[in-house]
């Protein structure tokens, strides 16, 4: 399998100050892979470098192609999907419009309406708040209304930083199968981001593990997942 | 109750104009978080150009709509050139920019045609409407101009991609570049509207004050005044504000005995303090509903 | 026998004595004299000028104490050297008070103006703040002419004001002794600056301008604090425009517009925010740039002092401050020399 997105000798700052050091990974395509850290490990400041929102050092390459020093707005319509910290949902505008902007740099109106269809099948909740202020919806909504927005990118990657978060653990139970599904339906790739490590484990095929901006560990994340030895020390459990 | 009517009617004339500076305020708001001071002196060298270009033997309608695409160009050039790279800066710096053009711009005008009030045609002709001096026919053709505007500008911000790009942008200018709208283009769109809007508000107003490099000061005010009456967030909002500022100031003048007329100013000066201290949000700011 | 020369004598005195030899106070004291001597012997027009001059720098200075010491923004001080100047012009024409006492007089309606508009301005902040006092600005000409004030304020023709002569009968022209009495003023308010800012109060007011949260957590009330600064901005600008009055002897609606309000923004920009000296830069600046610029074209002053500001916010943001520290640095030995210690710090 090709690689999709390789990152060699990454670092960010924000400004003057470093975040990230020297990082590698490798990501085959179709595969989802998982990035595990402590709060301030540097997890969100590896994707916010993937899409160029940090100045960086070293290369990105996806595709094969660098996409270093890109704009934001390029990075994405490489197709490159970002789902933010906190979903980043435009709050004050409906649903249909949040949808709608996920596709905004496609063309196709027949094509997208489909998407639109889709997004409704694997999260019929949002067919229902249509037109409703997105800021209305609860946090799991909100949740599955990023997916389905970073969907509407016809992504061939999708960044996911810390879906899990503040959702109750029976609808983040929901929302990683759907995205297990996804993957295998839709062959959208996956860099995820969690803070919940058992989950993230499994779900991935690959891991890689995020101490102070440094990669400390990284391999297969079933080997991880039952190493005991390795999940006592650096995953707590 | 006839003079009521004429009155209220008067200030719905002169609040097309406010609505129409409010309207451009508004954009200008929406995409940077800031008031550009400048906008009235824009407006009117916009104006000027129409003027020249009508010297110059061009039909009204061609100049007309010459000068609107001609100030929507130098709207987007000025975004670009001047505060584009300035877009993470402090408030103090907007500031002076915006008073760096204000003056620029209002001595280039007084340089190239002189301080001298000239006159400015109306399209619209001189039969009074409505019968009986109600409402003169540019006044109507005012009121006219600003609701085709704001149907215009309301069937684009919702019903274009690009216009829902541009409403993105302003309302969460990161999560719009992760879905690939090019955000620092959006300004410029911004501003090229803003000043677009802004000439026409000048072009309206001319035949009313007379052509001069200082024409548009107190304009603005009363636009600023009808913006944050309006609640700064929607073009609506921009338009209602205008017009009622128009309205209370011209009842104020009028009803209020020996002096009503003399306190305009000073009327937007009190409705701009005391909404932004009392009641920010404006008639019909939203107020966002999230739950965590 | 090689001589020394005078540099490498100085060297060796400065090397053996114990003390540090320091030439600013002789410097300064030089300076002082040639200012105080000046009148004697320039045309009265200049001297005209440089009294301007000295107003501007006392108007920019308040403006200064309000948005480069405590962050708080004024598109609006004009407003509050008209209240100066008016206050001035009617107390000698209607209460034929002295001039000297419509000075002090004009700084306190003035700061209680400024702290009355400062009331409502604590909610505003930013960009806000700078719309409020814009607006300020643009109505107070309509103000001025209010028609029931007519009699006390002249209305749209104004009042006219007689210059004062020199007191006790001192051997020199009016606008000689105007010159000294309001360098005698600036003295008196730039050392109150220098106090005020250095002194505990000036602190808070700085800390308010850089974390206002941080500086409530520290126990300091913002709310009389930012007040006050309003006041005493306004204050100074205030005295500017009585002192204007005088020298002008003249006040009138129209000459209190909104360009004004620009002009000393323009002043403060250029000079420098947060940097009490700037006030002279300034002053300098607004004084004698639209000369020079209207001699190339009528009405070009504008477009001189736009093109300024954006130079000042590209190239150079601190202004007249950082354009002389530029220029020191570069000069370092001289500096030293002339024993130079480290500068005051802001």
């Amino acid at each position: 399998m090709t690689a999709l997105l390789t990152a060699n000798g990454l670092s960010a700052f924000y400004g003057q100050i470093q975040v990230l050091y020297d990082l590698e990974f490798n990501m085959a395509e179709g595969g989802i892979t998982t990035l595990l850290g402590a709060n301030g490990a540097g997890k969100t400041s590896t994707l916010r470098a993937l899409s160029g929102m940090l100045r960086t050092n070293g290369e990105i390459r996806f595709n094969g192609q660098p996409i270093n020093g890109k704009a934001t707005e390029d990075i994405a319509r490489l197709g490159i999907a970002h789902v933010p910290e906190g979903r980043g949902t435009f709050v004050r505008l409906t649903v249909e419009e949040n949808l709608q902007l996920g596709a905004i740099s496609r063309s196709g109106r027949k094509e997208i309406a489909e998407d639109i269809e889709r997004v409704f099948n694997y999260f019929p909740q949002l067919r229902v708040r249509y037109y409703q202020q997105a800021g209305t919806l609860s946090g799991g909504e909100q949740q599955m209304l990023a997916i389905g927005r970073a969907l509407m990118l016809r992504p061939k990657l999708m960044l996911l930083d810390e879906p899990s978060f503040g959702l109750a653990p029976r609808i983040v139970q929901e929302l990683f199968g759907i995205l297990r599904t996804l993957n295998k339906q839709e062959k959208v790739s996956m860099f995820l981001v969690e803070q919940n490590a058992s989950l993230a484990l499994d779900l991935a095929d690959h891991a890689y593990l995020l101490e102070t901006g440094r990669v400390v560990m990284a391999g297969d994340a079933k080997e991880i997942r039952e190493d005991e030895g390795i999940r006592r020390s650096y995953l707590g459990y | 109750m006839d003079l009521f009517i004429h009155q209220v009617l008067a200030g719905l004339a002169t609040g097309a104009i406010y609505a129409c500076m409010a309207l451009a305020v508004v954009m200008i708001y929406q995409a940077i978080d800031h008031f550009n001071f400048a906008q009235g002196e824009m407006a009117m060298f916009s104006t000027f150009i129409a003027w020249q270009l009508m010297e110059w033997g061009f039909p009204y309608w061609a100049a007309f709509f010459l000068t609107i695409a001609i100030s929507f160009a130098a709207g987007v050039a000025i975004e670009r050139s001047i505060f584009r790279p300035l877009h993470n800066a402090p408030v103090m710096s907007h500031v002076v920019l915006f008073i760096a053009i204000f003056v620029i711009i209002n001595s280039f005008a007084g340089f190239i045609w002189d301080f001298n009030i000239k006159a400015f045609p109306t399209p619209f002709g001189t039969r009074p409407v409505l019968g009986q001096g109600l409402l003169s026919a540019h006044d109507a053709g005012m009121i006219a101009v600003v609701l085709i505007l704001l149907l215009l500008l309301f069937v684009f911000f919702r019903y274009t991609r690009v216009g829902l790009s541009m409403r993105a942008a302003a309302a969460n200018p990161e999560s719009a570049q992760l879905v690939g709208v090019r955000v620092s283009w959006m300004l410029a769109l911004g501003w090229g509207m803003a000043a677009a809007v802004g000439a026409v508000a000048g072009m309206m107003i001319a035949p009313v004050v007379f052509l001069e490099p200082n024409m548009m000061l107190s304009i603005l005010l009363y636009g600023f005044a009808g913006a944050v009456v309006g609640g700064l967030t929607s073009p609506l909002g921009a338009v209602i504000g205008g017009f009622s500022v128009g309205v209370i100031e011209n009842l104020a003048g009028t009803f209020i005995p020996y002096i009503g007329r003399e306190m305009k100013l000073s009327i937007a000066l009190t409705l701009i303090i005391a909404v932004l201290m009392v009641k920010p949000s404006g008639l019909l700011g939203r107020k966002i509903v999230t739950r965590v | 026998m090689k001589t020394d020369t005078p540099k490498d004598l100085l060297d060796a005195t400065a090397a053996r004595s114990a003390s540090p030899r320091n030439l600013k106070p002789l410097i300064g004291l030089v300076a002082l004299v040639a200012i105080v001597a000046a009148p004697l012997f320039m045309k009265n027009f200049l001297i005209f000028q440089l009294t301007l001059a000295m107003i501007w720098a006392i108007a920019i200075l308040g403006l200064n104490l309000l948005t480069g010491f405590n962050g708080q923004f004024s598109l609006g001080h004009g407003a509050f050297y008209a209240v100066g100047a008016y206050t001035t012009a009617i107390l000698m024409e209607h209460g034929g008070v002295s001039y000297y006492w419509t000075i002090p007089a004009a700084g306190v309606i003035c700061f209680i103006a400024g702290f009355l508009f400062g009331l409502p301005a604590l909610r505003l902040e930013g960009t806000y703040l700078a719309l409020a006092t814009f607006a300020l600005a643009v109505a107070m000409p309509q103000i001025l002419k209010f028609s029931p004030f007519e009699h006390w304020t002249g209305g749209v023709q104004g009042i006219v004001i007689l210059k004062p002569d020199a007191p006790f009968g001192i051997p020199i022209n009016q606008d000689q002794w105007l010159f000294y009495f309001t360098l005698i003023t600036l003295i008196l308010m730039f050392a109150f600056a220098y106090n005020l800012v250095g002194s505990r109060t000036g602190s808070a007011i700085k800390a308010i301008r850089d974390n206002p949260t941080a500086a409530k957590a520290m126990g300091i009330n913002l709310s009389l604090y930012k007040s006050l600064t309003f006041g005493v901005s306004a204050l100074y600008t205030g005295i500017a425009g009585a002192l204007s009055a005088i020298v002008v002897q003249f006040v009138a609606p129209d000459s209190f517009t909104f360009a004004l309000s620009v002009i000393l923004f323009v002043g403060l920009v250029i000079g420098g925010v947060g940097w009490i000296p700037g006030a002279f830069f300034g002053a300098l600046f607004i004084m004698f740039v639209p000369h020079l610029a209207e001699g190339v074209s009528k009405g070009l002053a504008g477009a001189v002092f736009g093109i300024m500001l954006i130079a000042v916010i590209f190239l150079m943001p601190s202004g007249a401050a950082g354009l002389l520290k530029f220029v020191m640095d570069r000069l370092t030995p001289v500096r030293r020399w002339m024993g130079s210690s480290s500068r005051r710090s802001q």
